[in-house]
């Protein structure tokens, strides 16, 4: 069995529109024939299991505005109107809110599999692109609706955010009145956040198109790393949709448990208190998965100059590190001179990447301590490494590290063991 | 096709100059009030400035009014405060000034009992504690804000912490002494 699966000529109804709108031979090629590497692991579960979190999210959210008002004067009672009196309300925004941070688990599980495995390598470097588009956007509509319930963790969370613009010089101020709507947090920013929240899950949707039409274009990267013929690729249907529809279960099992069992766990209390514009309260903490790029935030406190002259000074210091977080993840598929993908041939970066994922984890626990004591050290020497890891470390690992050598085919390193009786054995399909 | 290069130039030169310009200026005519309707809407402006009576705040009192949305500190020093504030030596400062610069109005007046300010921190915009009773007013008799730990002393300067400037002075009149106007 191969992936060498003709497209068959469709006939009746469906051959009718497939005349005349070519998409069921088009849906036919990209998700029942599109020819898949046999080796693939169960990393490889979590891209589809992140556009299944997407669709969630886009549909319990359009049933949540059938009953959600926008307003600053409303708005937190019809979060309270859902979960009391709504049919199911409860569990429909229960499922959206636990549904933003399994999307943020996805996905970043997601992304580290790509940096473990090189994905992003040539020729999939615009795949990656579009990719951290993605993530920036979900970054975006994740804040934007964690401020629609309009509590204070809402509101301060949009000031404090908000504010970070301020720290731009010379238009700061004012773009953070044109962003607010005003000059603090209120009504018109809650419903100019609420339009975007609505918009950008579809504008996701559309990236998401276009990184799976990237990645179909040359097919799906594997854990061995190399190139693969077609003799080495199936059909995604059947072998991977049942595969995907496995790890669903198995994630659906998990999210089944938070959202029924601990659905506010993942949430901060303060938030059931209704926004007061004069009462800040004791520790702004971010939702988890924006931890990491907190903490980065908060780990510069010191002024940036020369010769006692201010270039940058401490908030705008934190705003730019903050941001380069994610940016750089655009320059990766070029900072990464390495021309072999998999961290398995990679001995340097093997562990490079290890420390690399232990540093965010480090980074996402920081990020929650209040910033006093040891913590806005450790959040520093995470910072600094953070980008030591993509500015410095992998543009020398490219030149000075010896790869192991890569096998030829994923045949290969398989055949010794499995076919004894000689090398003209076919591995089992 | 009708071409006149004696000029440099010839008619369809000129029509695509002519074209592109105005097609720039629609779009620039069509974005503008996209643009601008997310400024601060004309109600939001209309409630730009207050008028705050200060006859009832006695000496070591304090009141929060609310002004275009945000908390804005009254505090009514005592002789012990003020000292405190002019005792501080302007070159340790961060962002230096004279608790009499602190204590002026936008027409010039000085009252050195009265520091008026918006109780907001310059750092990332919570705001500081230390104007109710009761609250911690930080390690320099002033506030202190519990996000990242600003200190604030008397005169509402920073002293510690990561905020950039002292708490932001709105600009106020004198209407007669024991009322302002404030916006």
């Amino acid at each position: 069995m191969s992936a060498d699966t003709p497209t068959p000529k469709f006939t009746g109804v469906l051959g009718w529109i497939d005349y005349r709108l070519p998409v069921i031979s088009w849906g036919y090629k990209e998700l029942v024939a599109y020819p898949t590497p046999k080796n693939l692991n169960y990393f490889w579960n979590f891209g589809s299991l992140a556009g299944i979190f997407l669709v969630l999210q886009i549909v319990t959210g359009i049933v949540l505005v059938m009953h959600y008002t926008p307003h600053a004067d409303m708005a937190f009672s019809s979060i309270e109107h859902i979960m009391r009196n709504v049919n199911y309300g409860w569990l429909i925004r229960y499922a959206h809110a636990n549904g933003a941070s399994f999307f943020f688990i996805v996905v970043y599980i997601h992304i580290f599999r790509g940096l473990y495995y090189g994905s992003y390598k040539e020729p999939r470097e615009l795949l990656w692109i579009l990719g951290v588009i993605i993530l920036i956007l979900m970054m975006a509509t994740a804040f934007t609706g964690y401020v629609l319930p309009w509590g204070q963790m809402s509101f301060w969370a949009a000031t404090v955010i908000v504010n970070l613009f301020s720290a731009i010089p010379l238009v700061g101020d004012s773009l953070v009145t044109w962003l607010l709507g005003g000059f603090s947090v209120g009504n018109p920013t809650l419903q100019r956040f609420f339009s975007l929240h609505y918009l950008m899950p579809f504008a996701i949707f559309a990236v998401v198109f276009l990184h799976i039409l990237a990645l179909h274009e040359h097919g799906s990267n594997n854990p061995v790393g190399i190139d693969l013929t077609k003799k080495d690729k199936i059909p995604f249907h059947p072998y991977y949709t049942v595969k995907d529809v496995f790890g669903l279960f198995v994630a659906l099992l998990f999210f089944g448990a938070f959202v029924f069992f601990a659905p506010n766990v993942l949430g901060h209390a303060d938030n059931y208190i209704p926004a007061d514009p004069l009462v800040t309260p004791a520790h702004i903490v971010p939702e988890w998965y924006f931890l990491p790029f907190y903490a980065i935030l908060r780990s510069i406190t010191f002024d940036i100059g020369i010769f006692g002259f201010t270039l940058i000074d401490a908030k705008l210091g934190g705003v730019i590190a903050m941001f380069g977080a994610v940016l750089v993840l655009f320059f990766l598929p070029w900072l990464d001179t390495s021309k072999v993908r998999s961290a398995t041939y990679r001995p340097i970066y093997f562990w490079a990447f290890w420390i690399l994922l232990a540093d965010v984890v480090i980074l996402t626990y920081t990020g929650a301590m209040p910033a006093e004591g040891i913590w806005p050290t450790v959040a520093l020497i995470g910072t600094i490494y953070y980008f030591f890891h993509f500015l410095v470390l992998l543009p020398l690992l490219g030149r000075f590290e010896k790869p192991k050598p890569v096998p030829e085919s994923i045949n290969k390193p398989v055949l010794p063991r499995a076919a004894p009786a000689g090398p003209q054995a076919q591995p089992a399909e | 096709m009708a071409t006149d290069a004696a000029d440099g130039g010839n008619r369809r030169d000129f029509l695509q100059i002519v074209g592109w310009t105005g097609f720039g200026l629609g779009v620039a005519a069509v974005a503008w009030p996209l643009f601008q309707q997310m400024n601060p809407s004309a109600d939001v402006l209309a409630l730009a400035s207050i008028d705050v009576d200060l006859a009832g705040v006695e000496p070591g009192m304090a009141i929060t009014v609310q002004w275009r949305g945000k908390p804005v500190f009254i505090r009514h020093r005592t002789e012990e405060e003020i000292a405190q504030a002019e005792a501080v030596d302007l070159a340790a400062l961060r962002d230096p000034a004279t608790d009499a610069e602190r204590a002026t109005s936008a027409d010039g007046t000085t009252r050195q009992p009265w520091l008026i300010q918006i109780g907001i921190c310059t750092h990332l915009g919570c705001v500081p504690l230390g104007n109710k009773q009761g609250e911690p007013k930080g390690d320099y008799g002033g506030w202190f804000c519990p996000c990242h730990g600003s200190h604030y002393d008397t005169a509402g300067r920073i002293r510690r912490g990561p905020a950039p400037r002292n708490l932001d002075i709105p600009p106020f009149v004198y209407n007669s002494d024991t009322e302002i106007t404030i916006g």
